[in-house]
């Protein structure tokens, strides 16, 4: 049998006397920390490799620690690299992918919440056939909107600017925000509701003084899901901006795979690991909500 | 309540978003992939003569087969592996959550830089195999990446990589929702562990398995950033899924409508899979007045 099979049996047997440092228990600690190392040996690359010399790369082996520590490669993709036909780095495209999510991820919570206020604590006709549909729009393949898309940003002037990914993110991201918030206001205690209406609150009143106050868990849930999702977009940054207005992820992989001559990879290294930090910092911060977020969508007994 | 449009009202910007964006956008490739379209949207009808030219184009074959190997083993081997590390994780162990962050952290990277990372780590100049071959072993290969009939697997190698961590969480998910008290029956009744696994725990797992299926499926359908991060589609095109088909027919050869052919088939591949778990999630949860 596998060694997934002896692990279990050990454990078992262990976690009735918890205590006890077997044999056992060795090897299921063996087996769980190669694991993280496979984990962990992609990004322990891309680090060590970000603070190598280029000879250093080539001339000795990729997991070794670096002999001549140096931050030029960071210094580079940050603010000197080539990218497409001018060499400005990676600065003004970090830039521009914060300019399109701050916007894309507030516009699409506020619609978000707003829609799940109502499909949960209104009658709405159709509400659930909506909701199914709003829902599909989550999984849709997103080459099936790609060229009528270009066509819709290009006759409202906003192709080929940060502006017109803002519009397409918020478009895309209502799916997501829907559905969180609705399952979340699903649960909403009703004797609260039923009380506020007593009192006479209306519309507005209900949603703002009652239920956006107790939503913090899933607004946050929302925003770092949301975030994490525009900020890593490739598709719609590679067919819908130009050089001004490329994201982060467009310009990282025009870096790496349109450098021409020598391939700088202790700068590709750099450059990835620059793209990678909003994104793994949220995570290490508020890992819990991330994760809260990625179950949302998906298990329902 | 006094207004009782108001609830439409509010709900309206968004449903004209996404009816127009979604649906309406569907309709209309779904359109042009029964017309003339070369560079740019032409409304002429040419019938299906666009789907008869995609199958036989022998590019959109490969790239059918392509997916079909790297979905199949990125779904099997991302749902083995995630299952194993819940269950190495479900043992009571000491530093739990370490563990799971360090298997989870990939997912809230960026494909492209999981690709840069990948596609550098497995470059035979500078990656494994050199590295292998300073320690020692100088008759190691491992050149995949470079290697037309191999190359797909170094996409699926990445992809693993980067989920599984999800899978294990949505496994996990379903062991710590197992009732205890059917296990220590078990246990007391002198079951053998692993028989506990395979005839009472893994069996109550279906939920779990059906979920991770879904979205590794419709991952696996719309995996377009990774392969150009990782291959680029290739060596030449071996590494091509629909989704790259799709862009390189659209965008660069100018064949519009056979790109619109393309999606579709596509949505219709996704739809297959997610729209029973659509419409069994439209029934859960649905609220007090919905």
């Amino acid at each position: 049998m596998s060694t997934q099979t002896t692990a279990h049996t050990m454990a078992i047997q262990a976690s009735r006397k918890p205590s006890a440092f077997t044999l056992e228990r060795f090897w299921l600690y063996l087996i769980l920390c190669l694991f993280a190392f496979m984990f962990l040996m992609p990004i322990y690359v891309m680090l060590v490799n970000s603070i190598k010399p280029l000879d250093e790369i080539r001339a000795g082996n990729l997991v070794a620690l670096p002999l001549a520590p140096t931050i030029e490669p960071w210094v580079q993709a940050w603010s000197q690299a080539q990218i497409g036909v001018q060499a400005t780095g990676l600065k003004p495209y970090f830039l521009n992918s914060f300019l399109m999510v701050i916007p894309a991820v507030l516009i699409s919570t506020a619609l978000g919440a707003l829609n799940g206020y109502v499909l949960t604590q209104f009658k709405v006709k159709g509400g659930t056939l909506l909701f199914g549909l709003v829902l599909f729009s989550v999984f849709i393949p997103f080459q099936i909107v790609l060229i009528p898309m270009a066509r819709l940003l290009g006759e409202l002037g906003l192709a080929g600017s940060v502006k017109g990914l803002i519009l397409v993110h918020t478009v895309y991201g209502i799916g997501f925000g829907t559905l969180f918030f609705r399952n979340f206001y699903a649960a909403f205690p009703q004797e609260l509701v039923k009380s506020a209406r007593m009192d006479g609150a209306g519309f507005f009143v209900l949603f703002w003084r009652l239920m956006l106050p107790a939503s913090l868990p899933i607004v946050v849930v929302n925003i770092i899901w949301q975030f994490t999702n525009i900020w890593n977009d490739f598709l719609f940054g590679a067919s819908f901006s130009d050089y001004s207005s490329y994201p982060l992820t467009v310009a990282l992989n025009n870096l790496v795979s349109s450098s021409t001559g020598v391939k700088e990879y202790n700068v590709h290294f750099a450059g990835a690991f620059i793209a990678a930090l909003p994104t793994l910092i949220v995570y290490i911060v508020s890992g819990k909500y991330f994760v809260r977020g990625l179950m949302a969508g998906s298990v329902k007994g | 309540m006094k207004n009782r449009w108001l609830p439409a009202l509010v709900l309206s910007p968004s449903l004209l978003l996404v009816g127009v964006c979604v649906y309406g956008f569907i309709a209309f490739t779904f359109y042009l992939s029964f017309t003339a379209s070369t560079i740019l949207p032409n409304m002429t009808l040419a019938g299906g003569e666009n789907y008869a030219r995609l199958f036989s184009l022998s590019t959109f074959f490969s790239s059918l087969g392509n997916l079909g190997l790297f979905a199949t083993l990125y779904i099997v081997i991302s749902m083995a592996l995630g299952m194993t590390l819940a269950i190495l994780i479900d043992q009571r162990i000491r530093a739990e959550s370490i563990f799971r962050s360090i298997f989870l952290y990939p997912m809230a990277l960026s494909f492209i830089v999981t690709g840069t990372a990948w596609k550098w780590l497995l470059d035979p100049s500078i990656g494994l195999e050199r590295t292998v071959h300073l320690m020692g072993f100088e008759s190691f290969t491992f050149n995949w990446i470079k290697d037309g009939d191999m190359a797909i697997y170094t996409v699926v190698i990445a992809a693993v990589w980067q989920t599984s961590g999800f899978v294990m969480a949505l496994f996990l998910a379903g062991l710590r929702g197992i009732d205890n008290e059917v296990l220590n029956a078990a246990r007391v009744d002198g079951a053998k562990s692993w028989r506990i696994y395979t005839r009472i725990i893994i069996p109550q797992l279906g939920p779990s398995f059906i979920s991770s299926f879904v979205i590794l499926a419709h991952m696996a359908i719309k995996s377009y950033d990774l392969v150009i991060a990782l291959t680029g589609g290739g060596p030449g095109r071996a590494t091509w899924l629909p989704s790259v088909f799709m862009y390189q027919y659209t965008f660069t050869r100018n064949e519009m409508a056979v790109g619109a052919a393309s999606a579709v088939i596509m949505l219709i591949g996704i739809a297959v899979v997610v729209v029973p778990y659509v419409r069994r999630e439209m029934r859960l949860n649905q609220g007090p007045n919905a």
